[in-house]
């Protein structure tokens, strides 16, 4: 039983790390931009919700809150700064998102402090429910997990039924194509870029109730979204959330498991510390074998 | 003209000795700057001087595969962390009086500590160059953090060096006749290292084997028209920056007496390929002049503000959109040199 | 009768749906200048690519002077003596035209894993590589930058680049496209001028530089050859009227 709620949460993981690397490989796919504020958007998401929350108590004015504030976040950072860089090569591209996260940071620190906030599970999903007999689950990781596999089925509808996913589709194999088509380019990056953002304040904002809501949090999950990415396949929907699910079973699986069997073979401190960084460890090594069987990730045609 | 005439004609640079007295200013600068410090009170000048002379190592080596090679590697801290433990694990055995996975002793030698950083950062550098190079753009640039990253993870999960806290060395590594422990002293070792660093640099990237390179940085479709094979030549570059960055950790890790996870943190890969940036990559004095304005500038922003990062973020968002070719671009527009 | 230089046979390519190259046979005696006509999108480019080796192919194989080198890389075959050059061109823009084919010499003395020396200094690599700037009609501009050479000056370093690979297969993708007229009888002179020394398969749009300059003609249409012979028995084949002549504007 203890398996079986470690792969639910596991999933539950994965499903945080979809909603990161979805926007993420779009972005990368159509626009060409790589883009490291994307794990800012998902704190600002996760902060404009914790706030809201301990307002108002409303968990739907939160999410709906945390959706918005990283999309007006997200348009923001399109407009002012991410314009200016589709022409350029993807260093300046680094280095400018690089110097925005700087400023994001230092400007939530000074904002809400260095203290983590914490937020309070809304009540209504502020319980258990029994799935089998002995497993016992929370019914709000539940929901995450719903509306994140959700997400993925409007995901899989947009990109396979509209034009919009047409044109995504298109773009992902040839941008110049997409050029080619006369589609207004600069509306079609501007929703693409909105899009994103409104998926990782999504991400953000269901994760504030599991999380510690604090400065620094995009960046882990942002580095792990990249792991996805590449092991996914850089433009690619579905590599995504095969990917960010595999990324999500085995980082939360290795660090359930990975320290009890180590301390049956050394001292107990040692075991977790050791376990810790090694199960830390297990999502990039599975990119490196990824890299090493199907170098352009394992939902990309190899050519 | 013929064809002989092309031989015989060698490069005209007018400017030439202009740049070489800018050259050898900056250097009588350097030479002299811990006894200007002296006469004016500021000896923790030295000690900051000292650091910009390290991060300089650790930029040129980056300038090496990213300037030069055109590989945007957003990992290179991970080689400047490996090779600050290196030094430090060494450092931690010969006081511990154990070894290394119970095979290597411990030595309190600076020049071994070096050479052994030097080493193991290559050797991470061929493993990390390996995977990363097998694919090319903005998953190069994913790959390397993320493994840059794997590492910074091993180094929190090692309690035995300090785990978190990182690893306190309790005195800096000794060398024969030179006496490491005095700043001025040790700035003066630093900076030896870093100018044959920059000798290395600059032999390299007009060798045959940095001509490939940076044709390579160009365009590898017409290198591997010409019969150029990209993935050896990328990789052996990737392995030098990887030793030069490991210098520069081991250098550090003396300096600081202390190695820790920070120093593998995407954050310092992100400062020294702004130092690149910031000097200008592809330059051979580049990466000085950006060590030397990011460490400044830190520490000025820090003396003024608890919330530094936000000005200097707002300085390096303005110079990356802005600015083209960095510090030494801006210098050749009074110092030219081409004809 | 000696083995052809070039034998392809049974060469293909599919692209999902899309056939590119149809089970394409073409055997190039040594000293030939055979050229590749077909209608835009027919597969010359694919075809080419195919033989250097920087597309795989499906079915079929590649020989050259008897040797498989199907299964080589772009690299290998270089050094088997397969040169080209790119329709777009494909070139360094921060060199010169000397360091440009300075490089290409470097690459056929082997050696490039040397770190001290000073490259551009090597004499010997010098000389060589200014000779075949000299070939093309380029020295005037040996030490310009390569981003500000005019169109017709890539055109004629691409051809230098691949002449001082020593090929003894030379495959010429659109040399002449993008060049004005006299551009292009100065490049069709040069090309010529070659005849005889390297085995040369070229693509071209300009039927009068083919046919001023092709010892044989093959004729590509949807990824197959569906006509192959002498200049004139080409000008005369109905099919090729029909395919491809007919459309045109000769």
């Amino acid at each position: 039983m203890l398996v079986l709620e470690q792969i639910l949460n596991g999933i539950q993981f994965g499903i945080a790390l979809f909603l990161m690397s979805a926007g993420l490989t779009l972005i990368f796919g159509i626009m060409g931009v790589i883009n490291l504020t994307h794990g800012s958007l998902y704190m600002v998401g996760a902060y404009a919700a914790a706030l809201v929350a301990a307002k108002t108590g409303s968990a739907l004015l939160a999410l709906l809150a945390g959706l918005a504030g990283a999309a007006v976040a997200g348009i923001v950072i399109e407009l002012v700064v991410i314009r200016r860089l589709y022409a350029r090569d993807h260093l300046d591209q680094v280095l400018a998102t690089f110097a925005l996260i700087l400023i994001i940071n230092q400007s939530a620190t000074m904002l809400f402090g260095r203290q983590p906030l914490f937020v309070q599970m809304p009540p209504a999903l502020a319980r258990s429910v029994t799935l089998l007999p002995g497993l016992v689950y929370p019914l709000y990781r539940l929901v995450v997990i719903a509306v994140g596999l959700l997400v993925a089925l409007g995901l899989a509808l947009l990109i396979n039924h509209t034009r919009i996913g047409m044109l995504v589709r298109a773009g992902a194999t040839s941008r110049e194509m997409v050029r080619a088509l006369g589609v207004d380019i600069r509306l079609l990056y501007t929703l693409i870029f909105g899009l994103g953002a409104l998926l990782a304040g999504l991400a953000g904002a269901m994760a504030g109730p599991i999380l510690a809501v604090q400065v620094g949090m995009g960046e882990q999950i942002l580095i792990l979204a990249f792991v996805v990415v590449v092991i996914g396949g850089v433009g690619s929907i579905r590599g995504a959330f095969y990917g960010a699910l595999l990324a999500g079973l085995i980082d939360t699986l290795l660090r359930a498991f990975l320290p009890g069997l180590l301390r049956q073979v050394m001292a107990g401190s040692n075991a977790d510390a050791l376990g810790a960084g090694l199960s830390s460890m297990g999502v990039y090594l599975l990119m490196a074998i990824v890299l090493l069987v199907r170098p352009k990730g394992l939902f990309v045609k190899q050519s | 003209m013929s064809s002989e005439a092309i031989v015989q004609s060698t490069p005209v640079r007018p400017a030439l000795a202009l740049r070489l007295l800018l050259a050898a200013v900056v250097a009588a600068l350097l030479v002299a700057l811990p006894f200007a410090a002296k006469a004016f009170g500021l000896e923790s000048f030295t000690g900051l001087a000292t650091q910009v002379v390290i991060y300089a190592i650790a930029a040129m080596s980056l300038n090496l595969i990213l300037g030069y090679g055109g590989m945007v590697s957003f990992g290179h801290a991970a080689f400047f962390g490996v090779g600050a433990y290196a030094a430090g694990i060494l450092y931690f055995h010969f006081a511990d009086r154990s070894a290394f996975l119970g095979l290597i002793p411990g030595t309190d030698s600076l020049l071994i500590a070096v050479l052994a950083a030097m080493l193991v950062s290559g050797l991470v550098a061929a493993i990390i160059g390996a995977f990363s190079l097998r694919t090319g753009g903005v998953q190069f640039i994913m790959i390397t953090l993320a493994f840059a990253q794997m590492l910074f993870f091993l180094f929190v999960s090692l309690e035995t060096y300090g785990g978190d806290d990182g690893l306190i060395m309790r005195r800096r590594e000794v060398l024969p006749f030179i006496d490491t422990r005095d700043a001025v002293t040790f700035y003066y070792l630093c900076l030896a290292a870093a100018a044959l660093w920059l000798m290395l640099t600059a032999c390299i990237v007009r060798s045959r084997f940095g001509f490939v390179l940076n044709g390579m940085r160009q365009n590898e479709q017409r290198m591997a028209a010409m019969g150029y094979a990209p993935y050896p030549y990328k990789l052996v570059a990737f392995i030098i920056a990887g030793m030069g960055a490991g210098l520069a950790g081991a250098l550090m890790a003396n300096y600081l007496r202390f190695a820790s996870p920070d120093m593998l943190h995407w954050t310092k890969s992100g400062e020294l390929m702004m130092m690149v940036i910031l000097g200008g990559a592809g330059t051979l004095f580049g990466p000085l002049l950006g060590a030397a304005a990011l460490v400044l500038l830190e520490a000025f922003l820090t003396a003024q503000t608890e919330n530094w990062q936000l000005p200097l973020g707002i300085i390096l968002l303005v110079i990356v959109l802005f600015s083209h070719g960095g510090l030494v671009a801006l210098i050749r527009r009074f110092v030219p040199d081409k004809s | 009768m000696t083995a052809p230089l070039l034998d392809v046979q049974g060469l293909s390519k599919r692209f999902g749906g899309l056939t590119a190259t149809d089970a394409v046979d073409l055997a190039l005696p040594a000293g030939e200048l055979h050229a590749l006509i077909g209608p835009n999108g027919a597969g010359k480019t694919t075809l080419i690519n195919q033989l250097v080796g920087a597309l795989a192919h499906d079915a079929g194989s590649i020989r050259l002077a008897g040797a498989d080198i199907g299964h080589l890389s772009v690299w290998q075959r270089v050094h088997r003596g397969l040169a080209r050059t790119f329709q777009i061109t494909q070139l360094l823009p921060d060199f010169t035209p000397l360091d440009t084919v300075m490089l290409a010499v470097q690459a056929r003395h082997g050696h490039s894993y040397r770190f001290f020396a000073d490259a551009r200094r090597n004499r010997t690599i010098r000389e060589e590589a200014a000779h075949y700037l000299d070939q093309v009609g380029l020295s005037g501009r040996a030490n310009a930058r390569v981003g500000d050479l005019a169109q017709g000056e890539r055109k004629q370093l691409e051809l230098a680049a691949a002449l001082a690979v020593k090929p003894r297969l030379l495959l010429l993708d659109e040399p002449m496209a993008g060049l004005g007229s006299a551009e292009s009888q100065q490049m069709i002179a040069q090309l010529a001028a070659l005849k005889g020394q390297v085995t040369m398969l070229i693509v071209e749009h300009d039927m009068e530089a083919v046919f001023t300059l092709a010892d044989r003609v093959s004729v590509l249409v949807y990824g197959k050859i569906i006509a192959q012979g002498s200049v004139e028995d080409i000008k005369a084949n109905e099919d090729v009227r029909v395919a491809y002549l007919g459309e045109g504007d000769v």
